[in-house]
């Protein structure tokens, strides 16, 4: 009895810590969405932890009435059937069970694999960001309105995003855990990734895949603003911030953490080809390789 | 008597399976060959997916020429008929004939990896190493792969020839024999798909 | 004084800055000092002999299964203490207690080590010990080939481990994904190591795979159809076989990338059209099969302990058989499952996402059938059955926070975060580990005759645990705070401070339960408590049936076996005399001879390594033709059994009480 008492309350302890821990800051900020893929995500999360949890204690109800039952400790009634091997039923229920949780999730998990990879809505025409990484920095360039950051990025809300991603580092992968999941960006290739963002506000994002030393350091700032307050952003931009000239161009290139800026213009080799497959009406993306 | 011992020999298993360790060890050596068919099958599949990436150097159309190639193909199929007549004599007890196809077969080995090391050295000598590009990483490697295969096995063939003269055909000498034809079939096999992926697919 | 600038140059080499670190230097004054200490203790004791011939060149599946358990402990340490500086760098925020290269090289090698290291010697220990008995059989298939693979193993490990004070660590994850682990960002040698010494293990991994595969295979006693070996037996079989198909893509994966290394290949390059992507895809072609291959022997072992823990039989025999070759099977269509954030298409990824959730039906059923094998039963709590109770409640998380993970759109959000740190440690620890540690309490007695006081192998267990639990419960929270692996250190303010500290207590709870387990060892030496009977749980299956630990012939003679839990059938029957031999029936047995060539091949190995390490190709030649040397020198030894006496074997089994008057 000690023994199971020794096991079971740090399990609880854990248990509870978890629960009193999880969902309530903005901290958890997967459990915070600010946009239609981050929610979709969300929701299958708690759709597969609901049932998946359902498991989970099934059978640690399972486990702790069996183990406390069949103890073999003297005067214990319960039954003792040593040759008991076989049960059809329970064999094909123990299958069974299974498949039935699984479909529950795996359903969903199709139709928004296949949703994600389109445009999230169509109300409005969607902005292209053309995303690199860099060693241990983030360049953004935007294609139509003809301005690039480093580090931070402007969004508007309500507008489809149409993130191109590359690399020119290792592999690195572009998350902002707000807006929705993540994508690898890697040298030579262009992967799309679609979010949007449907209420304003600061979101963090960060490198997720390992990419060298400083690459802890590999953060960025996503605002969501409203579309005036973004056009009168690149405006600014387009009059105030300098021009990234080649020579910048080299000098992101290096082995550097670098503070957020802005700039006016960018040249017209930093990003790969795009896909010819692309249009910025298209609802669906084809991804190909640069040869 | 004698012609109802000679149907009796002839139906029963060659010596090799019939000693329990030794037809272990070929049980074993078969499942060797498994393995090395996945290494082979993960080296075509990166070729496979390298084949057009050849960025600045040859395309496969240009770097191949037909004529040595055949040749390394006819030498290998003539290497494995000869094996079998190796594995053949040593069945029917005739340890010299045993000897003589081995040795053929190890100096047909021998050719080849000579053509097609010649082969690889005119490449390079031209300019095309294997830092040119991923397509001719993956050439090199998938065809040399095979190569150094070959050259192992002709190691193999010297010693196993020094262990059938100086010991003669022993239970051992024969499952040895036996391994080494498998090796070299096998060895063959791949052969013909890289005769196939490789050149044929290449210069078409 | 002058200095030759070659020496100069070969110094620089051996040891760059990164290895001249105070706390390295300080390990390696303490690693010297114990080498110096052992060799004073084997040569005072004059033990050399001893050593030689009982040890390094035994061929003894019992004996080779021992060094690989302690091996791997040595391994669990090291990967231990490296889990440990991780953890300590982790528990407050900007702390740099480790600079950021020496944080890479540390997760790196805990990564490597722990998995190649660790885990996967550890399952070949419990091969190595249990299935030959249990099988009825007095060997594997390939004894030499065995002790190669030990070997090889060996010096992989000697060859990885040495790389923190010669020359430098691997920086780039146990994954080493190019194109970071190219010569373009990772000048330095430490990749070499991590490149060649799991190539020198894999040789060894996939000998041990053929060499298990056709022992379960061939060597069965006689009346041990397939449907009556013991479920420990099946995974053994089914394991190797993954191991066969598994294995040979990760040599291709390693050998391509150190051709790109050392020999200017454009393989995973940046330039040259190379295409780093076709390594992560055929690294996770091994490497899912490989969490299969560290995780269906704890499924045997499981499988081995809650029957005889019960005191019933397995419950659904036929459904774990089948359930693991479902696992198997499926654990091949899977690995994209790794990487649903590169692109590969809704399709593709649907695909792959589904495939992985239906391995949760066969490890669903599994753990249902360790239930229901409990239900009705009487449940004694003894350490290796104690550890099993600890693997349902953890394992059954892991499994389901892995079917969370198979949600593609779900996983967008998990990839890369510490939700999936926690969700694989919960598997790996959580199921392998449960699982070697259950079978090396379980099996301890039948290798060394003593067994671990219960105890202290109690406590063990509940800090383990306990440590386990706390560990890794904040991180799966982490996760969802956007917290990603492998950052070195991280900024205030992003709420992550206090789950990772209770996370690093955790890991030192789990420290400390590792260190009650080596005294529970020592302790346990010092103080035996011999198990006289050779069936101190009684056991069900024929590993039982003989003395603890068994004689070096195992079997003096190879039991006719008639049903699934033959030794525990025996016992109900009262028939366990039938074990035991007389006059008439005992024959003289023919074995293996020891030999040196194993572990002169693996030491050719090891030297031709070091020098494709440092590049210097003199060395690698020479290594290289001293692996052909002794291979020349296998083919041509004389490898006549030696033979074990009629009266030898009476002698010993008398001694043993197992002669019939």
């Amino acid at each position: 009895m000690i023994l199971k008492r020794r096991l079971i309350q740090p399990m609880l302890l854990a248990l509870m810590l978890g629960l009193a821990v999880s969902g309530c800051g903005s901290d958890y900020t997967v459990f915070h969405p600010a946009g239609p893929v981050a929610q979709s995500e969300l929701n299958l999360i708690v759709l597969s932890t609901v049932v998946v949890g359902i498991i989970i204690l099934l059978i640690w109800a399972l486990w702790a009435y069996v183990l406390i039952r069949f103890r073999d400790k003297p005067g214990n009634k319960a039954p003792y059937w040593p040759t008991w091997r076989h049960h059809r039923l329970l064999e094909v229920l123990v299958f069974i069970f299974p498949v039935v949780a699984l479909v529950i999730i795996a359903i969903p998990t199709i139709r928004k694999t296949y949703a994600l990879a389109h445009i999230p809505s169509a109300k409005r025409p969607p902005l292209v960001i053309d995303v690199t990484s860099l060693d241990y920095k983030w360049l953004f360039e935007y294609p139509q309105e003809h301005v690039a950051t480093v580090n931070y990025f402007y969004m508007p809300v309500g507008r489809p995003v149409l993130f191109e991603l590359t690399a020119h580092s290792p592999f690195g992968a572009f998350w902002v855990p707000n807006l929705g999941g993540m994508e690898y960006t890697m040298p030579n290739r262009v992967l799309p990734l679609w979010l949007e963002a449907t209420r304003t506000g600061i979101f963090d994002g960060r490198n997720a895949n390992f990419s060298g030393k400083d690459f802890w350091r590999m953060s960025f700032k996503a605002h969501a603003v409203p579309e005036s307050q973004f056009q009168s952003w690149a405006q600014g931009l387009r009059q105030h911030a300098p021009r990234l000239t080649d020579a910048d161009w080299q000098k992101l290139q290096q082995f550097t953490v670098v503070r957020a800026s802005s700039y006016s213009s960018y040249p017209s080799n930093t990003f790969p080809e795009r896909p010819t497959e692309f249009t910025v009406h298209g609802l669906y993306y084809t991804p190909t390789h640069k040869p | 008597m004698s012609t109802v011992t000679e149907t009796h020999r002839s139906a029963a298993r060659p010596p090799e399976f019939e000693d329990t360790h030794e037809s272990i060890r070929i049980l074993g050596f078969w499942i060797f060959l498994t393995t090395d068919v996945v290494l082979f099958g993960s080296l075509f599949s990166v070729y496979a997916v390298f084949r057009n990436r050849v960025a600045l150097g040859p395309t496969p159309h240009q770097l191949f020429a037909m004529g040595p190639v055949l040749a390394e193909t006819l030498i290998l199929l003539t290497s494995t008929f000869t094996c079998s007549l190796s594995l053949y004599a040593a069945r029917s007890d005739k340890l010299k004939g045993a000897v003589a196809w081995l040795t053929a077969t190890l100096l047909l080995g021998a050719s080849f990896v000579f053509l097609e090391i010649r082969e690889f050295v005119g490449d390079v000598r031209a300019g095309h190493t294997w830092h040119q590009s991923a397509f001719l990483s993956g050439f090199f490697t998938l065809v040399g792969t095979h190569g150094s295969h070959v050259t192992v096995g002709i190691a193999w063939a010297i010693m196993l020839v020094l262990q059938l003269m100086s010991r003669g055909l022993t239970v051992t000498n024969r499952r040895k024999l036996y391994t080494f034809t498998l090796y070299w079939h096998f060895l063959d096999i791949v052969w013909i798909f890289l005769f196939t992926v490789v050149y044929l697919l290449g210069i078409a | 004084m002058t200095m030759n600038p070659w020496i100069t140059h070969l110094m620089k080499r051996l040891f760059p800055p990164q290895v001249l670190l105070p706390d390295i230097i300080g390990i390696d004054i303490g690693l010297t000092v114990a080498a110096i200490a052992a060799i004073v203790f084997l040569t005072k004791t004059k033990r050399w002999g001893w050593l030689w011939r009982e040890w390094i060149t035994t061929v003894d599946h019992k004996k080779i299964g021992i060094m690989y358990l302690l091996a791997a402990l040595v391994m669990l340490f090291r990967g231990g203490v490296d889990a440990l500086m991780i953890r300590t760098q982790l528990i407050a925020p900007h702390q740099h207690f480790m600079s950021a290269q020496q944080y890479d090289e540390v997760f790196t090698t805990h990564g490597t080590v722990m998995i190649f290291f660790m885990a996967m010697p550890m399952v070949f220990a419990l091969f190595n010990v249990a299935v030959p008995l249990m099988i009825g059989a007095r060997d594997v298939a390939f004894p030499r080939l065995n002790a190669i693979s030990f070997w090889l193993f060996a010096f992989g490990a000697i060859l990885l481990n040495i790389s923190f004070s010669i020359g430098g660590s691997p920086d780039a994850g146990w994954m080493s994904y190019p194109p970071y682990s190219e010569l373009m960002f990772n000048p330095g040698v430490g990749e070499n190591y991590f490149l060649l010494s799991l190539q020198v293990a894999g040789i060894g991994t996939i000998a041990t795979g053929i060499n298990f595969l056709v022992t379960v295979l061939r060597l069965r006693a006689p009346g041990m159809t397939l449907t009556r070996i013991p479920i420990f037996a099946w995974s053994a079989l089914i394991t190797s076989s993954l191991i066969l198909f598994a294995f040979p893509p990760l040599t291709v994966a390693l050998g391509l990338t150190m051709l790109d290394r050392i020999f200017g290949a454009s393989f995973f390059t940046l330039g040259h059209q190379g295409m780093p992507m076709m390594y992560a895809n055929l690294f996770w072609i091994f490497g899912h099969p490989e969490v299969y291959i560290l995780i269906m022997p704890a499924f045997g072992v499981f499988s081995e302990v809650v029957p005889t823990f019960s005191k019933k039989p397995l419950f659904g025999y036929e459904a774990m058989v089948v359930s693991l070759l479902a696992i198997s099977i499926l654990s091949y269509g899977t690995w994209v499952h790794h990487f649903f954030e590169m692109g590969a298409g809704p399709g593709v990824n649907s695909f792959f996402g589904l495939s992985t959730m239906l391995i949760a039906i066969p490890t669903g059923v599994k753990m249902f059938n360790w239930i229901f094998t409990m239900w009705g039963g009487r449940i004694r709590v003894s350490v290796p059955m104690l550890w099993q109770l600890g693997f349902i409640p953890t394992f059954v998380v892991g499994g389901a926070t892995g079917v969370m993970l198979a949600a593609v759109p779900a996983d967008y959000q998990y990839h890369n975060s510490y939700f999936l740190i926690a969700h694989f440690h919960n598997v790996i620890l959580g199921g392998t580990v449960f699982g070697v540690l259950s079978g090396m309490y379980y099996w301890w007695p039948k290798m060394f005759g003593w067994k671990l006081n219960e105890r202290q192998g109690v406590w063990a267990f509940v800090f383990f645990v306990v440590g386990f639990w706390l560990t890794f419960m904040p991180q799966y929270f982490l996760g969802f705070q956007g917290m990603t692996r492998r950052m070195s250190t991280y900024p205030p303010g992003l709420g992550w401070t206090a789950l990772n500290f209770w996370s690093t207590i955790g890991a030192y709870v789990m420290g400390v339960g590792f260190l009650i387990m080596v005294y529970n060892i020592i302790w346990s030496r010092i103080h035996p408590d011999w198990d006289t009977t050779g069936d101190p749980w009684d056991g069900r299956t024929m590993e039982w049936s003989l003395p603890s630990p068994a004689p070096e012939y195992n079997f003096a003679r190879i039991p006719h076996v008639h049903s699934r839990d033959e030794w525990w059938e025996m016992k109900q029957e009262g028939r366990t005399d039938e074990v035991k031999i007389s006059e008439e029936t005992v024959h003289a047995i023919h074995m293996p001879r020891n030999t040196p060539m194993p572990v002169l091949l693996a030491l050719a190995f090891f030297v031709g390594s070091i020098g494709m390490v440092f590049e210097w190709f003199w060395l690698a030649i020479l290594g290289g033709l001293g692996v052909v040397a002794a291979l020349t020198y296998g083919s041509f030894a004389d490898y006549s059994e030696k033979e074990i006496s009629r009266d030898t074997i009476l002698h010993t089994e008398a001694q043993l009480g197992r002669v019939e008057s």
